[in-house]
């Protein structure tokens, strides 16, 4: 692992490692912000900004942080970051902003971030703890922005309804309706709806993985023996 | 030699606490101009959809008055913006809460008009049922509007109600708590209006005699 390449690292962050799918921290944010797409990506960007600089931050310092105040060290430096992400993101969308309200300040709380610096930034180079909190960060986002869509798709009947929140006025032509007509599942804009909707995401992941593994076994014609299935 | 490395821990642990306050100041230097602007320019275009700029030529978000009336505008205290053109009272938006929400108080603004007739009713936050309840946001539905122009003559006071109560307002399947309540508060607010409205733009009215304040 501590040798691995950078393409692993962004393997790994985005799918074999995925802090949603796969190490299924930050729950608290993922299963609270996802009523829509536009959601879930807004509040995906912000912890990646946090989790990226503080892997960097982390990664500087793990030279000259003693053991003993190692993880007061971490918290500061992530409890830093995210009130000025929450500022920055008060002044300059203001809009989202109020939709993610408390949420913001609870990304101190996403154990993802803290779990990356612990045990990633902390024993590695600050290029290769910069990719791995690039990449645990995107596939972050993309969990959030899929759980987001599927929410709003089932539960509205809508898709990046209120883009233009986050991208201006431009991006308003991004929403989706799937007609007038259609009321909603209301299950799935209810919290209920984003423990199941990440039940299915982690179950499709895993049919995925699990189609991977066979078709590459099939290629290499080694036995015929499927592997069994990991829990 | 023990205390040793325990000093450098603790050293270490205040500067990063120095670095990261530091940091935070920084930010909320640069960001508080901007931070207050957007509130008040959101409040000002709140304030202006119900009541156009162009019908008043004050300061609307800042010429605020706080009245106390609980039965009537729920909250403890109440603050009500004033618009006003060429000094002359246009219009009093009320910062009403509804105590009653299906699920915990709703905000509203109540704009009223001179003439007792509303300019427009906004929720500005509330915690109801998503899909259900909602409905009362305005880009949910239109449902707020049904308030337009109406006052306390029109319908008459019998009539503010929802449908379900033999009134004229639209209740929404599956939730009739959240309407009711609204429809409520906002005719209360009303009654405030005829009843204390015009103390409301005196110019005297803040300043009240300390014995006054609770």
């Amino acid at each position: 692992m501590a040798t691995s390449s950078y393409g692993r690292l962004i393997k790994d962050g985005l799918w074999s490692n995925n802090q949603a799918l796969v190490a299924l921290l930050g729950l608290c944010p993922l299963l609270a912000v996802t009523n829509t797409a536009v959601n879930g990506l807004g509040l995906g960007i912000a912890t990646l900004v946090v989790i990226t600089l503080s892997n960097a931050t982390v990664s500087l310092i793990r030279n000259w942080v003693r053991p003993e105040v190692r993880l007061p060290v971490f918290v500061l430096v992530i409890a830093s970051f995210v009130t000025a992400v929450e500022l920055s993101m008060n002044a300059w969308f203001y809009e989202l902003y109020k939709i993610l309200g408390i949420f913001i300040p609870l990304i101190v709380t996403n154990c993802a971030i803290i779990g990356r610096a612990e045990a990633f930034a902390s024993k590695n180079s600050l290029g290769r703890s910069l990719v791995d909190g690039l990449a645990m960060g995107v596939g972050f986002t993309l969990a959030l922005t899929f759980l987001g869509a599927m929410r709003e798709i089932i539960g509205l009947g809508t898709l990046f309804s209120q883009a233009d929140l986050m991208f201006g006025e431009i991006a308003s032509g991004l929403t989706i309706s799937l007609g007038e007509d259609f009321k909603g599942m209301l299950l799935a804009i209810l919290p209920p709806g984003a423990f199941i909707g990440l039940g299915f995401m982690i179950a499709l992941k895993n049919i995925i993985d699990k189609r991977l593994t066979r078709s590459r076994k099939a290629e290499t014609v080694t036995s015929a023996e499927p592997e069994p299935a990991a829990g | 030699m023990i205390k040793h490395p325990v000093t450098l821990a603790g050293v270490v642990l205040f500067l990063f606490a120095v670095a990261g306050v530091g940091l935070v100041a920084l930010v909320h230097q640069q960001t508080e101009a901007r931070i207050i602007a957007n509130e008040r320019q959101a409040l000002l275009n709140q304030l202006n959809a119900l009541v156009p700029a162009h019908s008043i030529d004050n300061d609307i978000v800042g010429d605020v008055t706080t009245v106390r009336a609980p039965d009537r505008l729920g909250g403890k205290e109440t603050q009500v913006h004033l618009g006003r053109k060429a000094g002359e009272p246009v219009a009093a938006v009320f910062t009403t809460i509804v105590p009653d929400g299906y699920s915990g108080p709703i905000k509203l603004l109540v704009a009223v008009r001179t003439n007792g007739s509303l300019g427009g009713v906004r929720v500005i936050s509330h915690k109801e049922t998503p899909g259900l309840g909602d409905k009362v946001e305005e880009r949910k539905s239109d449902w707020i509007h049904s308030f337009d122009n109406k006052s306390l003559d029109n319908p008459l006071s019998a009539k503010w109600k929802v449908k379900k109560d033999g009134g004229v307002f639209d209740q929404f399947t599956g939730a009739t708590v959240t309407p009711r309540s609204i429809v409520l508060a906002v005719k209360n607010t009303l009654i405030y209006f005829r009843d204390q409205g015009e103390s409301l733009f005196q110019p005297r009215f803040n300043n009240r005699e300390p014995e006054d304040g609770n």
